[in-house]
């Protein structure tokens, strides 16, 4: 277990206050004028060699994503972007940093803006964490009032302004491009990449857009070092990562463990373990709805990082963990997601937002057993056939957790739906006009 | 993209109060010069606070000329984006979330109790007009699950009895206390914490 002096997130229940004084007693604004005068490079390179890679679920590294940024202003401005749409269904941790820990966001906000050259950063808050969005305003305002942000932000000799913007429940506008299309005030329809946003993104300025856990987590890898991050966790899948744990666990929270971490630890030891035992566990979903889910043999080793889960056809996404017992349906938990992306497709791409619906109607009659045996296969077909022909990955989203049910519940699904409509080939029923069809292959 | 129902009986015109003019104001100067149009979801939030939390069509063409856009773009955002409301909602406007981290954790109970209570089908207001509920999907805390939103505060950790007494209230023109109703701090685990003890001990 990772020990307290490790953890970033000291106030993440809440213990210590939310406000300036007690976030600079936690170490906050500390020393930012010394980090930002070892110039960009160095800040680049230190997070290039932390191995920090994206908490909003994609998982790409950093460092790597703000070299692609220009490196000097050219005739158009740049934009850091804060993406704080938290939508997927099991993930309540931004929501958390935005409220308890906002100091640690704004510094980091500070830090990257210099980075990557910015002087205008939005945080794009989805409409429903209307006070939390209270929260961070009043300590942006008492960050201005220090000087910590605003003209020469921190006596850095650079200048930051951050804004708000709320969303208003739309799923989609967590993609990275649909939220820079929601900021432009339009509907959140993505955008095709390339141009990828590093280049052309806000009003066709070069931007770079970044989950409110990675900015947050930058201060304190910059302040002890990217030795420090890159040895906490394994090669390539380092540091400290806030894990959700919901469902069916007797004492569901959101707790900051090292990377790694194996996920019957995080649930028997965090989570207060499985309602009913760990033998009445039925299936895991490790990473936010949208990665498919993992039963309950995979779940006694598994250990939670980005590449242990690729390796078991899932993914850790934002570390949302959904525990499912066996006192629940599984075929209807799946259809309720499913029912989710129907309602949250943005209806651009025809494969998604006919095929979210298609998923989800086939898997309602699959839970109440009135779908035939050969729909089963049907709907694989269909998930393949959203999967990589969308615009955006929430096709690939919502066409997973069906793959996931599919790979290891089939059985289940298949026993329940196992009608068969079709006439036997055998029988003989003399009044039966098309009796001669049935004689065909393809009858 | 949400079905929208827009209302059948709308008001002729619409404008922003004084201090609504200088909240617009305000949010428009945090984008570029001529990129006005980023503050339409605000201005719709301000519209919608202005008129008992809901946007008439004619909230819309006032945006439209304010931000010097055509009307069929801000109609565009107000109908895309599900919590604008574009037809009259309760004073207590409750969503309840349903996706399957509060499913799992007993949701279906609450909309139960919604539906006998307050009306028999979503968007439908209270007998004395209160109240109005909606389903809607994750409001993004899965760790206090089962939890709904009222205007804009969350009541986490709820079930049946505890919800009952919220609707209630608020059927009376109540506020209730917003937060947990178990009696645990935020999101952490309620028996047996094992991280961050040092402050929890001191």
């Amino acid at each position: 277990m990772l020990e307290d002096k490790d953890r970033i997130f000291k106030n993440l229940y809440n213990d210590f206050g939310v406000d300036i004084l007690s976030s600079q007693k936690r170490g906050d604004w500390l020393n930012v004028k010394e980090i930002c005068s070892k110039g960009r490079e160095w800040i680049i390179n230190e997070i290039k060699s932390s191995e920090l890679r994206g908490r909003g679920g994609a998982g790409f590294p950093t460092g790597l994503k703000w070299s692609f940024a220009p490196k000097e202003i050219g005739s158009r401005p740049h934009y850091l972007v804060i993406n704080a749409d938290e939508s997927e269904p099991g993930t309540c941790k931004d929501r958390d940093i935005l409220r308890f820990e906002p100091h640690k966001l704004i510094e980091g906000c500070l830090i990257t803006s210099y980075a990557v050259n910015a002087h205008k950063c939005y945080i794009y808050i989805r409409g429903e964490y209307f006070n939390e969005g209270e929260k961070l305003q009043k300590a942006i305002d008492e960050a201005y009032e220090k000087k910590l942000i605003g003209k020469n932000a921190s006596d850095t000799g650079w200048d930051l302004d951050i804004y708000i913007h709320y969303g208003a429940g739309a799923y989609i506008c967590g993609e990275e491009t649909a939220l820079l299309e929601s900021l432009e005030g339009k509907k959140g329809l993505p955008r095709l990449k390339p141009p990828f946003p590093a280049l052309i993104g806000l009003y066709g300025c070069p931007t770079i857009i970044n989950n409110v856990e990675t900015i947050a987590v930058v201060p304190t890898i910059l302040r002890r070092g990217a030795k420090w991050f890159a040895s906490i966790g394994k090669p390539k899948n380092t540091g400290t990562k806030i894990f959700c744990i919901s469902g069916n666990v007797n004492n569901p929270c959101n707790v900051e463990e090292e990377m790694g971490v194996p996920l019957k630890d995080l649930i028997e030891q965090h989570a207060g373990g499985v309602i009913g035992g760990w033998e009445n566990l039925k299936a895991v979903i490790p990473g936010g709805s949208s990665m498919p889910l993992l039963p309950k043999e995979i779940c006694n080793t598994i250990k939670m990082d980005f590449d242990s889960l690729v390796e078991q056809k899932s993914g850790l996404g934002t570390a949302g963990i959904i525990v499912i017992n066996k006192d629940q349906d599984i075929i209807k938990c799946m259809a309720r997601i499913a029912r989710f992306y129907k309602h949250e497709s943005c209806g651009q791409c025809t494969p998604c937002r006919e095929g979210s619906g298609w998923m989800w109607r086939m898997l309602e009659r699959m839970t109440k057993g009135e779908a035939s045996r050969e729909e089963v296969d049907m709907l694989m077909d269909v998930t393949k056939q959203i999967e990589g022909h969308t615009i955006c990955a929430f096709g690939e989203g919502s066409a997973w957790p069906v793959q996931g049910l599919l790979r290891h519940f089939k059985k289940e699904v298949i026993k329940r739906n196992n009608f068969n409509p079709m006439v036997n080939r055998n029988k003989n029923i003399p009044y039966l006009i098309d009796q001669h069809l049935l004689e065909k292959e393809n009858a | 993209m949400s079905i929208k129902k827009i209302a059948e009986d709308q008001p002729d015109s619409f404008e922003f109060s004084s201090a609504n003019v200088d909240a617009a104001k305000k949010i428009i100067s945090n984008y570029p010069e001529d990129k006005q149009q980023s503050a339409v979801m605000a201005l719709l939030y301000i519209a919608q606070r202005q008129n008992n939390n809901w946007i008439p069509l004619a909230a819309m063409k006032y945006i439209a000329k304010y931000l010097n856009m055509p009307y069929i773009k801000v109609y565009e955002v107000a109908t895309f984006y599900s919590m604008y409301n574009l037809a009259p909602v309760g004073k207590y406007y409750y969503q309840v979330c349903t996706t399957t981290p509060c499913m799992l954790r007993g949701a279906y109970k609450l909309v139960d109790l919604c539906k006998s209570k307050i009306s028999e089908k979503e968007n439908e207001l209270s007998k004395n007009g209160n109240c109005s509920w909606v389903e809607v999907e994750c409001l993004g805390a899965c760790a206090n699950a089962p939890m709904i939103q009222i205007n804009n505060d969350y009541y986490e950790d709820l079930d049946r009895e505890k919800l009952e007494k919220i609707i209630d209230q608020t059927l009376k023109g109540e506020t209730p206390k917003a937060g947990s109703y178990r009696g645990r701090t935020n999101s952490e685990p309620e028996h047996d914490r094992k991280t961050l003890m040092e402050p929890k001990n001191a």
